[in-house]
């Protein structure tokens, strides 16, 4: 008699769980794979690279701005395109780099071929200046030149250290001049703005009118005293320039003013390049765009972002909540709700634009100019709340993603167990105190759940806040310190679409590319930021009530 | 095969006097009850007396939970029912249309088969039923815990955390603070049904104690499936099947001689 075989494959099924398994991996590996792709591309941006100078050929077909070397950031190396007489070799590769300097040369990036190069060196004393204009420049320090004084020399052995210094007090410089014109006199502005309406109100008692025609007198002498200072601090910005020769053999000179900060990209050493790093990066969270937002930051529109997002969930949440309750908890159960349930849950799947349109039409021209008339009409026919602004676009998303809470909080109210309501009724509680007492706070957690999916929806949406209120460059964040601190009433700047905007406005798309990378990780950081709040908020609680059910 | 089980009525500690008890407290005339087009309860007339402990005992889809939750109109919150008949406690219809069924169940606590504390504190528990009614004096509050944990005997285990999750206690001590929580407003009449069924026998008795100490403040309903259980503790007994009421009578009549045939069987463990 012979053994039975060993039945290794026989299971039913058991190779579809093989194939599960793939489905799962290659959804992970895809975004994964673009995870890395971001992090990698968005992180780089700030990294400072070597500045590499090329000496092309004596005799080659090359030749950049009439002389026969350049000096750049090498940006990525490709095999040749556009392949030439000269050099008829099969696979020639070619070097792209960054040359900054773009108010000189009209052009930030430039392809070489690696053929053509002669020489490439990385000469120890070259300088990277980060202008508020124009991008960087890139060239060999000359000398530090004062309006009426002898002019020091870059082979002083003290030059460093006091452009270090020069610039440093310029930068203080610009942040007061900021600050007076932004703050001080804005705070002057705006309450020489409600003078001006109140007289364009009608005619008030003559006392009054002295007092404001006064106030106003009083507002413009503090406005000059103050404009003076600012552009006294703004001549000592240009007392000194420094002096500079781009590699390909001009010399220019910059106002130290107009200086961001300096580096001699191939004197750094490791801890030095991670010190450049960090303080990039950070001054693109911090700082305010520059030049069409190509340059500076983007803390505009991460602030943005994050106030309307939460906005958003302030609004989306009492809606969802109180639907779902009536629905679930109230409605009589029959064909009627169960075609109102389709009609929500169809409402998730319209194009975010059709929610754009609606908002538009109904937020900022119905409901915004109502307001207006009411309330503002001293200030028409400029729009106070009829145009786009942060609040109608936290209202469309609000409106967009109410569905996703509906439906979450409906599936926490069911999942309360029956008994712990019929306990509750039992002790001689209304439906409501039901509702209120045991209900929803064993379904927080689940209504959590749906604000969550709904923030990481909202958060990344763009194409509806194009029309309720984005825009590319907002002159003031939604929330200042001045009354009423939150200022629905604004137009504001939005990380999704500073994406759209740098990507595909941009007069440079090229030199906006690495910015793009570092958008986009950003927002998708913000999303994680603002979904981890919550999860920590539902952990919280789902600790207290000690219920796994979600 | 009869009598096998016997009532332990001396271990009972003295219920109200004859004379002053209300016999027909409860009475539940001709009532027939319905699941949509499905009759659950066929013409049921029973009496409850006040302050006594009154057991139904069934096989399982008798109809004995039903009724149970016919007392406190916890079978309004199923969708499609109807009724015919009344119920009367203290000769006041619980279907009069004039009041309101949350003031009836103030009046009637109810324990559940199985264990159902809200997700709060021991002490919020407690005082839940004191809490919707609007009660917001905090000594009374605190008087109420102590009092209906002591009545619920368990007031030593559960004094020093008070305000600890009810969902840390363990399965007896989360079906005692049920109870406590039933009679924490000081209701009229306890309804429980199957209490003891998920708990193990140590927990059991101390609930069956606690029945005992109980009944001579309320009128005790109390559903079980367990027969030692009901001639331990219940002071009159009733038999149901499918739906219907087959021998009501006092527990140890019924334990030691039942009227009906289908009732000695079921007690004498020949179905069901």
């Amino acid at each position: 008699m012979r053994a039975p075989r060993p039945q290794s494959h026989k299971t039913a099924g058991e190779p579809l769980v093989w194939l599960t398994s793939i489905g799962l991996s290659l959804g992970l590996l895809m975004i994964l794979g673009l995870l890395a792709i971001i992090v990698v591309n968005g992180l780089r941006v700030f990294w400072p690279k070597r500045v590499i100078e090329v000496q092309f050929k004596e005799r080659g077909s090359f030749s950049f701005m009439g002389t026969n070397r350049l000096a750049g950031e090498i940006v990525k190396e490709q095999r040749q395109i556009v392949q030439s007489v000269a050099d008829n070799q099969a696979d020639a590769r070619e070097l792209q780099f960054y040359l900054g300097n773009k108010d000189v040369y009209g052009l930030n990036f430039v392809y070489v071929s690696q053929s053509s190069i002669a020489e490439m060196r990385y000469p120890g004393n070259i300088l990277v200046i980060e202008r508020i204009e124009y991008g960087n420049a890139v060239g060999y320090p000359v000398a530090l030149r004062p309006q009426n004084a002898p002019a020091i020399p870059a082979s002083d052995p003290s030059f460093a250290q006091r452009l270090a210094a020069l610039n440093r007090e310029a930068n203080e410089r610009r942040e007061r001049i900021e600050k007076i014109e932004r703050t001080q006199i804005g705070k002057i502005n705006a309450r020489m703005t409600k003078l001006r309406l109140r007289q364009r109100a009608g005619p008030a008692a003559q006392a009054k009118q002295t007092r404001t025609e006064d106030e106003m007198k009083e507002l413009q002498s503090r406005y000059e005293a103050l404009a003076q200072s600012a552009s006294a601090l703004r001549q000592q910005q240009s007392a000194i320039e420094l002096v500079y020769r781009l590699p390909t053999g001009q010399e220019h000179a910059i106002p130290i003013g107009n200086l961001v900060s300096f580096r001699y990209p191939n004197q750094l050493s490791l801890w030095q390049r991670a010190g450049w790093f960090a303080q990039n990066a950070w001054g693109f969270l911090a700082d305010d765009p520059r030049e069409a937002n190509t340059e500076g930051g983007v803390f505009p529109a991460i602030f943005g972002t994050a106030v309307m997002t939460l906005i958003m969930s302030i609004a989306v949440v009492p809606f969802g909540v109180l639907a779902a309750i009536y629905l679930r908890e109230y409605a009589k159960q029959g064909v009627f709700v169960r075609a109102v349930r389709i009609a929500v849950n169809n409402l998730a799947g319209v194009p975010s634009i059709v929610f754009g349109v609606f908002g538009l039409g109904f937020f900022v021209y119905f409901i915004g100019s109502t307001i207006d008339e009411f309330f503002f009409s001293s200030a028409l026919p400029t729009p106070t709340f009829g145009t786009g602004a942060i609040l109608w676009a936290s209202l469309t998303l609000a409106l967009m993603t109410v569905p996703v809470v509906i439906v979450a909080t409906e599936e926490a109210l069911t999942a309360v167990p029956r008994g712990m309501r019929e306990g509750s009724l039992a002790c001689g509680a209304s439906k409501w105190q039901t509702i209120r007492r045991i209900i929803l706070p064993s379904a927080v957690p689940g209504i959590l759940t749906g604000l969550i999916l709904a923030m990481a929806r909202g958060a990344g949406e763009v194409a509806p806040l194009m029309l309720v209120g984005v825009v590319k460059l907002a002159p003031s964040l939604p929330l200042d310190a001045a009354w009423p601190f939150i200022h629905f009433e604004r137009k504001f700047m939005h990380l999704g679409f500073h994406i759209y905007d740098l990507g595909f406005q941009s007069p440079d798309s090229e030199a906006a590319k690495p910015m793009v990378f570092a958008t986009t990780l950003l927002l998708i950081l913000l999303v994680v930021l603002l979904n981890l709040g919550a999860i920590v908020i539902r952990e919280r609680i789902r600790r207290k009530y000690a219920m796994g059910a979600f | 095969m009869q009598a096998v089980i016997k009532p332990l009525s001396e271990a009972k500690p003295a219920s109200a006097p004859e004379n002053l008890r209300d016999e027909r407290y409860i009475e539940v005339a001709d009532f027939s009850f319905f699941y949509g087009g499905k009759q659950a309860l066929f013409n049921v007339t029973l009496d409850i007396p006040e302050k006594q402990v009154t057991a139904f005992i069934g096989p399982s889809g008798c109809g004995k939970t039903t009724l149970l939750r016919n007392l406190n109109r916890m079978n309004d919150l199923i969708d499609g029912i109807h009724h015919k008949g009344d119920i009367l406690i203290k000769g006041n219809s619980i279907y009069d249309p004039e009041q309101e069924v949350i003031s009836i169940r103030k009046r009637i606590g109810m324990v559940f088969q199985k264990s159902n504390p809200f997700p709060k504190s021991i002490y919020e528990n407690v005082v839940y039923s004191l809490r919707v009614a609007g009660q917001k004096n905090k000594r009374h509050l605190d008087e109420t815990v102590e009092r209906s944990l002591k009545a619920a005997a368990l007031w030593d285990e559960a004094k020093d955390r008070l305000h600890e999750s009810a969902l840390s206690l363990s399965g007896g001590q989360m079906q005692r603070l049920c109870i406590a929580r039933a009679i924490a407003n000081q209701p009229e009449i306890l309804l429980m049904d199957e209490p003891c069924s998920a708990l193990d026998p140590i927990a059991t008795a101390r609930i069956e104690e606690l029945i005992c100490e109980l009944k001579a403040n309320f009128t005790i309903v109390i559903v079980t499936h367990n027969m030692q259980q009901a001639a331990r503790c219940s002071d009159r007994t009733a038999f149901m099947y499918l739906g219907k009421l087959i021998e009501v009578g006092s527990t140890a009549e019924m334990f030691e001689k039942p009227k009906e045939k289908q009732t000695e069987d079921y007690i004498s463990g020949r179905f069901g």
